[in-house]
């Protein structure tokens, strides 16, 4: 029963872009089952597909893993993007959920009523330019090397790399002031894996639009 | 420049409560500074101690880690509270993001509106008691081993045990559908240095209270109402 990791989710970016990008990163092929209707999801709840109710779903090695962090975790543990040591995963580890907590802004956006919406997008610009770009920025300045990491492609920079894209569609110069991560987003989009990804017809799904929102919102019921 | 591991934050639970149970629950000792003053953030602000501008802060082998998650995956490893491998860590990651999930309906608390307060416990509650607490109750069921993953005390057991005492404080019988679960609390609890841990003296931090919140307030300057989830 091995075969390719399995993914099941909204026909969206959401809480599973990371995971798509994270098994593009490394060359893994993997499948994806798109929840289309309230039905689908009532059925893996009751089928106990799903430990705590929720999606994103990945199917891999015999788990039901659930979790996104622990789906993350897994991957880069697996395909060796998880630093050389206990150090370095620290070192990962606390890059990434930096990242994430810039993302998670991202992610709710769409969600947010729209007279809450400039304001939101407001804040995702002054948390990228004051809080989390100036770090990297550092890192890399720092220590010249290509990798935010151990002088290795590793987890941290797969998920910057995308929060950089991430961004930059909602405001589009927000780089200008900083160059390693011009740099740094030169490197990772010409990696192979990465530049196949970004490439029309891979799995990356695209920006949210009024149709995913419904969706999401009509399968969950919000 | 080994040393005790050292935490910053304020004085009372929040994001830190759970390393100083995991850290304590593994038999570490550890200090602690307390934040107080706006002044005290914003010099660990300028000495660029804070990564991303936040505590909770742990200094800890030469590190000055931040983000929660990240510090307490350094000390189950570093511990042996993280699983035999890969497969067992990704069981501990998926149980610890849920029990996470609970607790983060309760870290809020304390700075909800009164009125947005009661709606809040009626769902920590309802989330607890048929979303989480079944899916623990499961999994104890189905192996009938007296830890959650491997057959060892992990991490994932002390996050477990902390967020039970903590729904506890909301409804004090919301264990009653749930045997496997009353067991567990009581074994766990029975764990040597976790029962230490629960004695008066030692550095658990009480549920919060007023002035916790103040001073959360005055030094993140954060005087708006949270919204409720």
């Amino acid at each position: 029963m091995s075969g390719k990791p399995r993914l099941t989710y909204f026909n969206g970016r959401g809480r599973m872009e990371p995971v798509r990008w994270l098994l593009a990163a490394a060359g893994v092929e993997f499948e994806e089952k798109f929840l289309e209707t309230r039905e689908q999801y009532e059925k893996l709840i009751k089928d106990g597909e799903l430990m705590f109710q929720q999606v994103p779903l990945v199917e891999i090695d015999g788990m039901k893993l659930v979790q996104t962090r622990a789906i993350l975790s897994y991957l880069a543990g697996k395909y060796n993007l998880y630093g050389k040591d206990l150090k370095e995963r620290a070192m990962i580890d606390m890059y990434v959920e930096g990242i994430t907590d810039l993302t998670q802004m991202i992610l709710m956006f769409p969600f947010s009523p729209p007279d809450a919406k400039e304001k939101n997008l407001e804040s995702i610009k002054e948390r990228a330019t004051s809080r989390y770009f100036p770090v990297f920025e550092k890192v890399l300045k720092q220590h010249g090397q290509d990798f935010l990491v151990g002088n290795k492609l590793s987890w941290a920079d797969v998920e910057l790399i995308e929060a950089i894209l991430a961004v930059e569609e909602k405001i589009p110069a927000v780089l200008s002031a900083f160059p390693q991560l011009q740099a740094f987003k030169r490197r990772m989009s010409n990696m192979p894996t990465i530049k196949k990804f970004l490439q029309p017809g891979s799995p990356r799904k695209p920006p949210p639009d009024e149709h995913y929102i419904e969706n999401v919102m009509k399968i969950l019921k919000m | 420049m080994a040393g005790k591991p050292k935490l910053y934050y304020f004085d009372g639970r929040g994001k830190m409560e759970s390393v100083r149970w995991l850290l304590a629950a593994a038999g570490v000792e550890f200090e602690e500074e307390f934040l107080e003053t706006r002044e005290q953030y914003e010099k660990l602000l300028q000495g660029g101690s804070l990564l991303f501008q936040q505590v909770p802060l742990v200094e800890i082998d030469g590190m000055k880690m931040v983000q929660t998650r990240a510090i307490l995956s350094y000390i189950a490893a570093k511990y042996n509270l993280y699983g035999k491998d890969l497969k067992e860590r990704a069981l501990i990651d998926m149980y610890v993001g849920g029990t996470d999930d609970l607790m983060g309906f309760i870290l809020m608390f304390p700075f909800l509106s009164a009125e947005d307060k009661e709606k809040q416990r009626a769902l920590i509650i309802q989330k607890a008691t048929s979303r989480y607490f079944p899916a623990y109750e499961k999994v104890l069921k189905d192996h009938g081993q007296d830890f959650l993953v491997g057959n060892n005390f992990s991490w994932a057991d002390v996050h477990l045990l902390e967020a039970i005492l903590m729904v506890e404080e909301k409804k004090a019988d919301v264990l009653a559908g749930f045997p496997q679960l009353q067991a567990f609390k009581a074994r766990i609890s029975s764990i040597p240095t976790i029962k230490k841990f629960l004695e008066p003296g030692s550095q658990r931090k009480p549920v919060p209270d007023d002035k916790y919140v103040e001073t959360v307030r005055s030094v993140l300057r954060m005087y708006y109402n949270i919204k409720a989830s």
